[in-house]
């Protein structure tokens, strides 16, 4: 019988039965078990799992909010309320879901600044790169869906602005934003698509951060050395090293997440949410969420509609074309004594545009959103290109276990690496 | 030679079923896209008749129309000399005001700041009516004057006037 030929893997023989016929068992093994990750990894490379984890959990907390949420302009604020009132823990339901989407967002942000600082978008993980931009774009148009399904004034009025943007494109705009709308206004065609689409986005997402998982494995990750792993001495498996690191990192990040949730819920809340939409009043002061705040800045830092409109598009897509911008060899900024400052003072800069943002566009806060912005693009285009070419990098080390080898400290860590090998 | 005639009637099938495909997928995608563009009953939702009897001068009301809130004006005899005495090439958008009324003390206009879809303030006898003494958008500060024409701000162009007629002296009907 042709089950006698299986091969026996595994000692289970379920296990067996599975993997002859998907051979799913041998790829998580591979994959999530054996996979070597560099020895030298810090804690930024936990924030990848960090982002995973934090997506599963907004996803499973919205589709118990979707169970008791009316997606309908007379009913939709309510029904939140109920949700936080009358509902069986929906309160803790809503609250995780609305702050996970802040701390979803720090993760991500967190997740960037280890890419770009030790210059993981570098040949060959560009693709990777731009897998991991396209999902901060998902990102994006999920939350911001997702922040109009409360239906109080600042999802109203947020849902305006932003449609009202793509009016800007000059012949189609007009026809391109009633088209998304499916309405003259914010209007109740309006809420029903966005509930719609922000149901069905997340799981898009997670479909390209599979890709972009895969695509990391192929090369291997990157680590703080920048350099290639050279040797199996250079590694440890996935399974258990980073797993116990990861799962610490995840420790630590559901403390500060469950501080937030449990003694903090509304700290990263707008209060004019609490206001049922009304179509026929604007709120004095309409604030995006911080985590969009940078590219809301730049869209008014620019005295024009159309002008605001491209560059705060363009200031997210060129960061699809950074690994062509960036004309060095050497990945890791601490190898690279003059980029390193300038990437520090790109992290600060976006902060300080985010902080602009979140404020009236007059007098000094304006001032300082246009120099923001003028270093924005003039770190993407003319800083990381010429830099590239101008400066001396560090000597880089042989590998990287050299570097425990090398130095003094790190020694001790170093012979604990040669006895689990 | 008789391998190249094959390979010609090959080319053409190949071409021939790709663009069928692609016509048929067009086809079959225009209703989805289609289907998102305002439905029938939004569109009917088209007019409404205002009562502007009871409108004094200088007060303004805001009626909803199409979702959106139409500003209706009695304007005082100054505030229609300020609209009529303005240099017009000065404008950003370049509009006499006799252009943008169909009688001299009744402003109609889409109370829709034509940046980025804010209501300006100006309705109210307490608000900000900006610099010109028209209307003033607090999202990101424009300013409109008393023939709701952009003046100062972002907004690239004037409140727009929606279509309306007077179906006598005090109905108005819009749409």
């Amino acid at each position: 019988m042709s089950g006698n030929s299986e091969p026996r893997k595994y000692k289970n023989s379920v296990l067996n039965w599975i993997e002859f016929r998907l051979p799913i068992i041998s790829y998580f093994e591979k994959e999530y078990g054996d996979y070597p990750m560099p020895k030298n990894c810090n804690y930024f490379w936990s924030f990848g799992a960090l982002a995973t984890i934090t997506l599963v959990t907004m996803i499973v907390s919205g589709i118990f909010l979707a169970m008791n949420y009316t997606p309908h302009t007379d009913m939709a604020f309510d029904s939140v309320e109920r949700i936080m009132r009358d509902v069986n823990y929906g309160w803790l339901l809503r609250y995780i879901h609305s702050n996970g989407a802040a701390f979803f967002f720090i993760i991500v942000y967190i997740h960037i600044v280890r890419g770009m600082y030790y210059g993981s978008y570098k040949y060959p993980r560009e693709l990777n790169w731009i897998l991991g931009v396209f999902i901060y774009l998902l990102m994006m148009a999920t939350s911001f869906l997702g922040y109009t399904l409360p239906w109080g004034q600042m999802s109203y009025w947020g849902a305006t602005v932003i449609t009202n943007l793509f009016s800007a494109i000059p012949f189609i705009g007009e026809g391109l934003k009633t088209w998304l709308l499916g309405d003259y206004t914010v209007g109740n065609a309006t809420l029903n698509r966005f509930f719609a689409l922000h149901y069905v986005l997340p799981f898009v997402i997670f479909g390209v951060v599979g890709l972009h998982v895969a695509a990391v494995h192929v090369h291997g990750s990157n680590n703080p050395t920048g350099i290639d792993i050279k040797s199996k001495n250079d590694t440890v498996k996935f399974f258990p090293y980073m797993l116990i690191k990861d799962t610490i990192a995840v420790c630590v990040f559901g403390v500060l997440i469950s501080a937030v949730i449990f003694f903090g819920p509304n700290l990263m809340a707008e209060v004019d949410n609490y206001i049922p939409a009304d179509p026929l009043v604007t709120p004095a002061h309409i604030v995006p969420n911080w985590y969009l705040a940078p590219f809301y800045a730049i869209l008014r830092a620019v005295p024009d509609k159309l002008g605001g409109v491209a560059l705060m598009f363009g200031a997210i897509a060129i960061l699809f074309i950074l690994p062509w911008l960036d004309t060095s060899k050497v990945r890791s900024c601490n190898f690279r004594p003059m980029y390193k400052w300038f990437m520090m003072l790109f992290f600060v800069n976006f902060f300080v545009l985010g902080y602009v943002g979140m404020l009236p566009a007059e007098g000094l806060y304006l001032l300082i959103a246009r120099i923001g912005l003028v270093y924005y693009f003039g770190f993407f285009l003319i800083i990381t290109p010429f830099i590239g070419w101008i400066e001396k990098p560090k000597t880089l080390p042989a590998s990287i276990s050299d570097v425990y080898l090398g130095g003094g400290k790190d020694l001790p860590s170093a012979v604990t690496q040669k006895e689990i090998h | 030679m008789a391998g190249n005639h094959d390979n010609k009637r090959r080319d053409f099938l190949q071409l021939s079923t790709i663009t069928i495909g692609a016509v048929g997928t067009a086809a079959f995608i225009w209703p989805f896209l289609k289907s998102m563009n305002p439905a029938e009953d939004t569109i009917a939702l088209g007019t409404t008749e205002v009562d502007v009897s009871q409108i004094d001068e200088g007060q303004s009301i805001t009626v909803k129309w199409r979702g959106k809130p139409v500003f209706i004006r009695k304007r005082t005899i100054e505030e229609i000399e300020e609209a009529k005495t303005v240099n017009i090439s000065d404008l950003k958008d370049p509009e006499a005001d006799v252009d943008r009324v169909k009688k001299d003390e009744w402003l109609v206009l889409v109370g829709v700041c034509t940046h980025l879809g804010c209501v300006p303030l100006g309705q109210k006898l307490t608000d900000s009516k900006g610099e010109y003494n028209g209307w003033y958008c607090p999202c990101h500060g424009s300013h409109y004057d008393t023939s709701g024409r952009i003046r100062k701000g972002p907004a690239p162009e004037n409140l727009a006037v929606p279509p309306y007629t007077f179906l006598n002296d005090t109905t108005i009907k819009i749409g």
